[in-house]
């Protein structure tokens, strides 16, 4: 008896004996529902953040480097406080960096703060005032959607110009254009000469609640003394590590910085927020699979024990088929394409609940996305639940005496 | 496994030397013993016997007598303590499981009394289980199973289930199942237990009449005139042959 015609039969019986026992077969199904779906659904939710957030840091350039006073990630308690001794980066730094750097496309500092900004009567709490010059619009991913981004001359000059973030223009300055208008920063004014683009949400935070302004003005009128950034972009992608060797040696030429001392600044990168978001969700993915395992086995001992009713239920027709000429194969075959069976039809059930809490997940909490991979996972695992659950009472089945068998009522 | 019981394991037997080597059945000094508890039962005790092609053969006793025993090992459904047994010239008395399964399949054509069909499956399906287990294609599998349902009188049946057929159908389906792969032996458990007496009397003709095809039968029962319609009686007593009469009509 070839094989292909032994899966055919088993198919067939599995299906009878499936349609026989309706109740039965849907509530043995109901434990791996729920175990393919804690599989599918965290299969989902896990991907969807994941590609929620390369969206996110995609606002980060990959080839851009951001040294800084601070590393993004301490490990202790202890780096973070001896990064606090560490000299702030100045304007002096960035300038330096710009003249001594041969492998950098561009290269802007940032000072940050956060001000209450004014219009009119309209006044705007919190609003990130950004101080950079016009190599910003190369290392960040802004782009001007009205007027223009800062020039040389206006970071060069201390011109009270500044290009604001959409919310900006919307909060403050509702239906009127804001080209040309002038806003209130600490009681400095400022004239507005672009609006940028809308760039969406980081982690959370809105990204076009911000005001740039050239950074001399910024020192000379919001903060003289600011912890600042610097932004180097890379000028390719493909000779990253170079990169940011010749900017390290750089940075620690204008420290001053001896061999054996270390490095008193941090170069941070997209990749290390990438790396510590993959550690979380790596953490979720493990609590996941713990829950879902603890789902599937309790879903698989119901299919164990019914499909040990099964056997015991069907002792003569198993006595039958042996005497007829069905080997020990035949039967264990038969009764394990029954439990895949049964577990495969609930892992359709639970891809199609899924499919539904996905989209209704999206829509109103987080973005979840169920891939093709994840269903095929989902349809495999339930397969293999219904093998490795059906194995034992297949293989009693198997090993029945078909003399015992025929005489059982 | 030590060497002499290897040499009675060779399956083929076809020794000029052996006088049984023609019978189609050959049990030579067969004894089955089962543990009960503490106790040993002996269900059969030396018993030989050979049964030759074409032979119409009722094997009668008691309950406990030990026929069922011997039934159980003539169907290949059991193998002996001690002894041998030679079905079709293959000694089967050392055989596993599985070549058990493949002997029955190709040498024995079972009818039980309370016929054993699949409930579940129409008479078609049930009739061509034989073939699915023997590996026959699909459209020729088909094709014998409808010759077969035909044979037996219900070529207008080979949709229904076991449950629409009444009892002298369903069982006319079981000797149907028997016979489609064309077995040395037509092995009958009380083929008329379940049945009322006409109904009974109309498979007893059936399976006359499939003797007189040629075909060898062994018929089970307790009833003398059922015994009587064979041609040979075997009758069992304590797991011993009591007597072996041969019919004369």
């Amino acid at each position: 008896m070839n094989f292909l015609s032994e899966i055919r039969e088993g198919l067939g019986i599995s299906w009878a004996a499936l349609r026989a026992n309706k109740m039965r077969s849907v509530l043995a199904t109901l434990g791996i529902v729920i175990g393919i779906l804690t599989v599918t659904l965290m299969g989902a939710a896990i991907n969807g953040l994941n590609q929620a957030f390369i969206r996110n840091v995609s606002s980060l350039g990959a080839n851009v480097f951001y040294v800084s006073r601070y590393k993004w990630f301490n490990s202790s308690y202890a780096d973070w406080i001896s990064m606090r001794r560490r000299p702030p980066i100045t304007l002096a730094d960035s300038e330096n960096t710009a003249r001594l750097l041969t492998t950098a496309q561009a290269v802007a500092p940032l000072a940050s703060d956060e001000d209450t900004v004014k219009y009119k009567t309209r006044s705007a709490d919190s609003v990130e005032i950004d101080g950079t010059t016009e190599a910003y619009l190369q290392t960040s991913d802004v782009d001007v959607a009205d007027g223009r981004f800062l020039t040389a001359a206006d970071a060069g000059g201390t011109q009270p110009v500044c290009v604001i973030g959409n919310d900006v223009a919307t909060n403050l300055f509702r239906g009127e254009s804001p080209l040309g208008k002038r806003l209130l920063i600490e009681d400095n004014s400022f004239q507005v000469v672009g609006v940028l683009q809308k760039q969406g949400m980081m982690f959370g935070n809105s990204l076009d609640n911000r005001i740039i302004v050239p950074l001399r003005e910024f020192l000379a009128e919001i903060w003289s003394r600011p912890n600042m950034e610097i932004q180097v972009k890379a000028s390719s992608v493909a000779r990253l590590d170079e990169a940011q060797e010749e900017l390290r040696q750089v940075m620690r030429q204008i420290r001053h910085l001896r061999p054996d001392q270390p490095d008193n600044f941090s170069i941070n990168q997209q990749d290390q927020i990438v790396t510590w978001f993959h550690a979380q969700t790596a953490v979720i993915a493990i609590i996941g699979l713990f829950v879902t395992s603890l789902a599937l086995f309790v879903g698989g001992i119901g299919i164990m024990n019914i499909m040990f009713v099964s056997v015991v239920e069907r002792t003569r027709e198993i006595g039958v088929r042996k005497a007829i000429g069905a080997k020990r194969r035949t039967i264990l075959l038969q009764f394990l394409i029954e439990a895949a069976t049964i577990c495969l039809f609930g892992g359709f059930i639970a891809l199609g609940i899924a499919w539904v809490a996905t989209l209704a997940v999206t829509k109103w909490m987080f973005p979840a996305n169920l891939s093709a991979g994840i269903v095929i996972i989902s349809v495999l695992v339930s397969v293999m639940t219904g093998l490795v659950s059906g194995f034992l009472p297949a293989w009693r089945a198997a090993r029945m005496d078909p003399v015992e068998a025929l005489r059982s009522e | 496994m030590d060497g002499w019981q290897c040499f009675h394991a060779d399956p083929i037997i076809r020794s000029f030397n052996n006088p049984f080597a023609m019978s189609l059945i050959h049990l030579q000094q067969i004894s089955r013993r089962y543990k009960m508890g503490g106790e040993t039962v002996h269900a059969l005790r030396d018993v030989s016997l050979d049964i030759q092609r074409g032979e119409y053969v009722a094997i009668m006793g008691p309950s406990g007598s030990g026929k069922s025993t011997l039934m159980n090992l003539i169907g290949c459904l059991d193998t002996p303590s001690t002894g041998h047994y030679v079905l079709n010239g293959v000694s089967v008395s050392q055989m596993g499981d599985n070549q058990l399964a493949e002997i029955r399949n190709r040498e024995i054509g079972f009818v039980f009394q309370t016929f054993n069909l699949l409930a579940r499956s129409n008479a078609l399906h049930n009739v061509e289980l034989p073939l699915i287990y023997a590996g026959v294609p699909a459209d020729e599998r088909r094709r014998n199973a409808l010759e077969a349902l035909a044979n037996v009188g219900l070529a207008d049946r080979v949709h229904h289930k076991p449950n629409e057929l009444s009892g002298g159908q369903r069982q006319r389906v079981a000797v149907a199942r028997a016979l489609v792969n064309k077995p040395s032996i037509l092995l009958a458990d009380e083929p008329t237990g379940n049945l009322d007496s006409k109904t009974g009397n109309e498979i007893m003709a059936l399976i006359e009449e499939l003797s007189r095809k040629g075909n060898t039968i062994i018929v089970v029962t307790h009833e003398e005139d059922i015994a009587r319609q064979a041609r040979r009686i075997i009758r069992i007593r304590d797991g011993l042959i009591a007597s072996d009469e041969t019919l004369t009509k």
